[in-house]
């Protein structure tokens, strides 16, 4: 078979992309939903989540300062795991064959 | 071994290089800063010095300008990657606050309190859905489009669905909807410029279009990051120093971001309390009676024209003969002149007198309470259901359209090309939001704080003891402040006043008491924001003309440099003719803003999308999606608008889908676009190899 002598070093480095590709998938999906609960769901109910929170009532907190510094904190959350990430995927298509670090 | 130092070395290098440019960075914003509020003090000082608010206002609209176009003239370039993407080597924080400024438009920074201290809670969704948008584009589109690495919008969807088909449909759209932004922003341009300055309208569009192509037109997208950076500074530090000033003014902290519940209580209580109020119910009293009276005439319009005229005619006739003064004659005459002149012009100016007179006949003039969550009631009658659910639809509908459509924008996408990496595109969304951020969480706060004002302080007061600010602003323009002693008790009630939602920003240095300059360091933060969006906007037009439909498709041979010099002709000639258009003064700012985001949320999105997560999707999805979606937005916004039902005839009531708001047209188009990409993607052939592995490309970091 003329692709074998490749396979053993593609397949590794492709799978390796796939699971890249499927912890982005998971945690884009995590923080979707997040993204979807308090911009939607939370805004359905306001008139039921009504109660006094510092001042404000709370669905009137959310939207006007909750919920938004909830969506930098989704993003600075997405930034920083996505990085760890893709370190992993970085560690894992490293060569099998190559030398261990200093 | 090996291997390690050759991947690593470079990146260290690079990072080192990244770091020193941050730090001069750094530096350069620092002294900027530094020079901005000197300007800002020898203004004061002028002030003290007796110089008048015309001339102070005047040098509040240049200064900055020439500053800016300072910047551009020194980002002059003509290399491609500068000119389209900044070199990409803008760090992340600094592409945070270029995209602050670049998405923080007119409507934002002048409109956006107003809308609140008018609507309440129902002005919270643009707060929401502005600002949720940036969480589907970091987590859905600005890594991947940086992966790509290409200069615009259409270069990215042609490249991912094969060709130029998509391409001149990208094109098209990215077009539409910048080119009516771009409307919306030199609009406001002219308006602050005029405002401030007094010269006339047209004059203020010029000058502020000097502004923006002075930079657009020389540096491209490098000149305009580095302004925009500098456009952030400026009006984040105009809306904030107000607003402090005014909540210390209020006895309460200088962050009244996070102290104002306690003031919307009082409001709260302001609200129950003028609702009582006997004196607010008279004049509501008034008010429906001129209403009802605009009802009786109108229905039965000849003879109360007839009637109408007659009365000013025998007026004329009985003045005249009893040789009454030539003034009072002339008034009778001017009055028999104002008589509408046939059925049709009475009817419509009866319907819009009537209109006017019924909205101000209602509690607390015609403002919901506050902090109460949607119109109606969940609990009580079936007309309270009624717009109660309504009132929710069309609340979520809003934030769902706002939110795709910011993830959709092409000016504010295509600035996530000019980041060194996709790591740091992912943190520079959130630099950007967060700059955001830090003006959305003031403006709720400002809203409610002018209210406290009005409410508890201004109500109330006599007539002939009102704060001048009150007198400047009706001289300077009737509909942003207007009153009028209705029931004639010689005290200003809530329903004597008339107010447009953008005083709430622009008066808010004389609301606290502030001297003019602070006026005009808002004017100049508000001449920021409209300038920045519009630079990027009209980027985004040229660059889709030159790089996209003549570059990629008629002259692809074409020399690097002659690339960026079509791109600046057409970048003139796209702002000559959005300045014309703007001088026409065509209809509703915020009608046509919020097309905009209609429009790119339908054509854009879905492709966008399902490019990066959908393999299978392809050119004939693709091109069914954008052109279905769009179409049915627009079918939908179009339809239902007063004015076009009107031109072409279309007779009776907007028919209305589950009660939502053209508005929020997008609300259909986008889950159309997607239903149609999805199915004729899957009836026609999988997309070619390269898409496929453009895919794999852009999925990895």
């Amino acid at each position: 078979m003329p692709t074998s002598e490749f396979a053993p070093a593609a397949d590794p480095v492709r799978a390796a992309r796939a699971r890249h590709w499927r912890r982005t998938m998971r945690l884009t999906a995590v923080l979707l939903l997040a993204w979807f609960v308090i911009g939607f769901v939370v805004t359905w109910f306001a008139r039921e989540l009504d109660f006094p929170f510092f001042g404000w009532p709370f669905s009137f907190w959310v939207a006007a300062q909750g919920g938004i510094v909830v969506f930098v904190v989704l993003i600075a959350v997405y930034a920083r795991r996505m990085a760890r990430i893709d370190r992993r995927l970085a560690d894992e298509t490293l060569p099998a064959d190559a030398p261990a670090p200093r | 071994m090996t291997i390690r130092t050759r991947t690593f070395a470079p990146a260290r290098s690079r990072f080192l290089r990244g770091a020193a440019f941050s730090r001069r960075l750094h530096w350069i914003y620092l002294v900027f800063g530094l020079a901005f509020l000197a300007f800002v003090g020898a203004m004061a000082l002028l002030e003290h010095l007796g110089l008048s608010h015309n001339w102070i206002g005047f040098l509040f609209v240049v200064g900055p300008i020439v500053f800016y176009a300072g910047i551009g003239i020194l980002s002059r370039t003509t290399d491609p990657t500068e000119y389209y993407v900044a070199g990409r080597r803008v760090p992340a924080l600094y592409n945070g606050m270029a995209t602050g400024a670049d998405w923080m438009s007119a409507a934002s920074f002048i409109g956006m309190a107003g809308t609140l201290y008018l609507g309440g809670y129902g002005g919270l969704a643009y707060i929401l859905g502005w600002t949720g948008g940036f969480c589907l584009v970091a987590l859905l589109i600005a890594p991947y489009l940086r992966k790509f690495g290409q200069y615009t919008i259409p270069d990215f969807l042609a490249a991912r669905y094969d060709g130029n088909l998509v391409r001149v449909l990208a094109v098209v759209a990215a077009i539409a909807c910048s080119f009516l932004y771009v409307v919306a922003q030199i609009y406001g341009v002219g308006l602050i410029a005029s405002r401030i300055t007094g010269v006339a309208f047209e004059v203020g569009v010029f000058l502020g279009l000097g502004g923006i192509l002075v930079c657009s037109f020389l540096g491209g997208m490098r000149a305009v990051t580095w302004t925009q950076v500098a456009q952030y500074i400026v009006l984040l530090v105009a809306y904030l120093v107000p607003v402090a000033w005014l909540s210390i003014k209020q006895h309460a902290t200088p962050v009244p971001q996070a102290t104002y519940g306690y003031q919307l209580q009082k409001v709260i209580a302001s609200e129950k309390r003028l609702q009582a109020d006997p004196a607010e119910q008279r004049v509501i009293a008034i008010f429906q009676a001129r209403a009802d009276a605009d009802d009786a005439r109108l229905a039965d319009i000849p003879a109360a024209l007839a009637a109408e005229r007659s009365v000013a005619t025998r007026r004329v006739t009985e003045l005249k003969a009893a040789n009454a003064p030539q003034g009072d004659i002339q008034a009778a005459e001017r009055m028999l002149a104002r008589v509408p002149r046939d059925s049709d012009a009475a009817r419509d100016e009866w319907t819009r007198e009537r209109d006017a007179n019924r909205e101000r006949a209602q509690p607390l003039a015609g403002m919901p309470r506050h902090a109460q969550q949607f119109a109606g009631d969940p609990h009580g009658d079936p007309a309270a259901r009624r717009a109660f659910d309504d009132s929710r639809r069309n609340f979520i509908a809003l934030v769902f359209c706002l939110m795709v459509g910011t993830a959709s924008l092409p000016h504010v996408l295509t600035r996530f090309y000019t980041t060194p990496s996709v790591a740091e595109a992912r943190t520079s969304v959130g630099w950007s939001l967060l700059f955001i951020v830090l003006l959305y969480l003031t403006a709720p706060a400002l809203a409610v704080l002018v209210k406290v004002e009005v409410f508890d302080t201004l109500v109330g007061t006599r007539f002939d003891q009102l704060p001048a600010w009150i007198n400047n602003w009706e001289h300077v323009d009737g509909s942003l402040l207007q009153v009028s002693d209705v029931n004639g008790d010689g005290i200003l009630q809530l329903g004597e006043i008339r107010i447009g939602g953008d005083i709430v920003v622009l008066a808010a240095p004389e609301i606290a008491g502030l001297p003019y300059v602070i006026s005009g360091l808002v004017a100049a933060g508000g001449l920021a924001a409209a300038l920045s969006t519009a630079d990027g906007l009209l980027l985004t037009i040229a660059n889709a003309l030159s790089h996209d439909l003549w570059f990629r498709i008629v002259d692809p041979k074409a020399s690097a440099t002659r690339r960026v010099t079509v791109s600046k002709v057409l970048l003139l000639m796209v702002a000559l003719g959005a300045a014309y258009v703007t001088a026409q003064k065509p209809g509703d700012i915020l009608l046509l803003v919020s097309a905009a985001f209609s429009i790119a949320a339908s054509a854009f999105f879905p492709a966008l999308v399902m490019g990066v997560f959908w393999k299978r999707s392809n050119r004939w999805g693709a091109a069914a999606g954008m052109v279905g979606g769009l179409g049915l937005t627009l079918y939908y916004a179009l339809v239902n608008q007063p004015g076009v039902r009107e031109t072409f005839g279309i007779a009776g009531p907007a028919q209305l889908w589950w009660g939502i708001q053209p508005i929020a047209a997008g609300l259909f188009g986008v889950p159309f676009g997607f239903a149609l990409l999805v199915v004729v993607s899957l009836l026609t052939p999988p997309p070619s190899r390269a898409a496929r592995e453009m895919v794999d490309e852009v999925r990895l970091p």
